[in-house]
């Protein structure tokens, strides 16, 4: 031993992650999702702003088409992503008492799979008609 | 270890650290915390844009029903309220983005910034709620 005892192990130092054993990636995707998000909220306002008011068998159509189909399921994956991250921020600074922070916490991924797949399935099937 | 123990009093002497309502309430304040409001609601609001989807994808008779429920007062009010919350989001978002880089700080550049998110989300929301409106042939 001649360099000075420490607990941390030589490949811990060099990921430099600490105890928390991750980084900044929830900061990063919530930008990279916020970003996606831009183009993705116009386009979403404008398909769903083209859709208001018309008949069930034009709505199914045109939600159906491939192009509109491919950015719903973008806007849609992406919203899923960056509300997850987002409601998770909110409950880590809200929420302290651990039973309620692990429920909410919980709740949460539920909820985002739950209305994002519900989401996604309604889009694919109304892509492949079955 | 007796300075630690000895440290209590003195402890309770020290300045508290102070809380939101200390504060006077500015703009850029005041829109941090919509921001996240309206991220909240938007939240909430994906239940409906689920529900749409699913109704649709369900046949005519599911989708009836969303439709009596847009076409409803209620309804055309939580629309509005949708729309205003997304856009809002978007360009506090973009407010934030431009932060990010480290621009857009000066206390005029900031001020100009958190106003223009606040006039260009009523001022969108018109615009979008204008087209919806005479698209659907107004009042139904």
């Amino acid at each position: 031993m001649t360099e000075r005892a420490q607990m941390r192990t030589p490949l811990g130092r060099v990921r430099g992650l600490g105890a928390a054993h991750s980084g900044t990636w929830h900061f990063w995707h919530q930008r990279v999702t916020s970003v996606a998000g831009i183009p993705l909220t116009i386009a979403f306002i404008i398909i769903t702003l083209g859709l208001l008011g018309r008949s069930h068998a034009t709505v199914i159509q045109v939600l159906g088409s491939p192009l509109v189909a491919v950015v719903m399921l973008l806007f849609i994956v992406n919203s899923a992503y960056h509300m997850w991250i987002g409601m998770q921020e909110i409950i880590l600074d809200y929420v302290h008492e651990d039973l309620l922070k692990l429920v909410s916490l919980m709740a949460n991924t539920f909820y985002v799979f739950a209305v994002g797949l519900a989401s996604g399935y309604a889009i694919l099937k109304l892509s492949f008609g079955v | 270890m007796a300075e630690i123990d000895a440290g209590i009093p003195a402890r309770a002497q020290r300045p508290l650290s102070p809380h939101l309502q200390i504060y006077t309430p500015m703009l850029t304040m005041m829109m941090s915390i919509v921001h996240r409001i309206t991220g909240a609601a938007l939240y909430f609001g994906m239940l409906l844009f689920a529900w749409w989807l699913v109704a649709a994808a369900s046949g005519p008779n599911a989708y009836a029903n969303v439709e009596w429920f847009m076409g409803s007062l209620i309804g055309r009010v939580v629309l509005i309220g949708y729309t205003w919350a997304l856009l809002h989001h978007m360009l506090g978002g973009i407010r934030h983005l431009i932060w990010d880089t480290g621009r857009g700080f000066e206390p005029a550049e900031r001020e100009m910034l958190t106003l223009a998110t606040l006039v260009g989300s009523v001022v969108l929301t018109i615009i979008v709620v204008m087209i919806g409106y005479f698209t659907t042939g107004g009042a139904r």
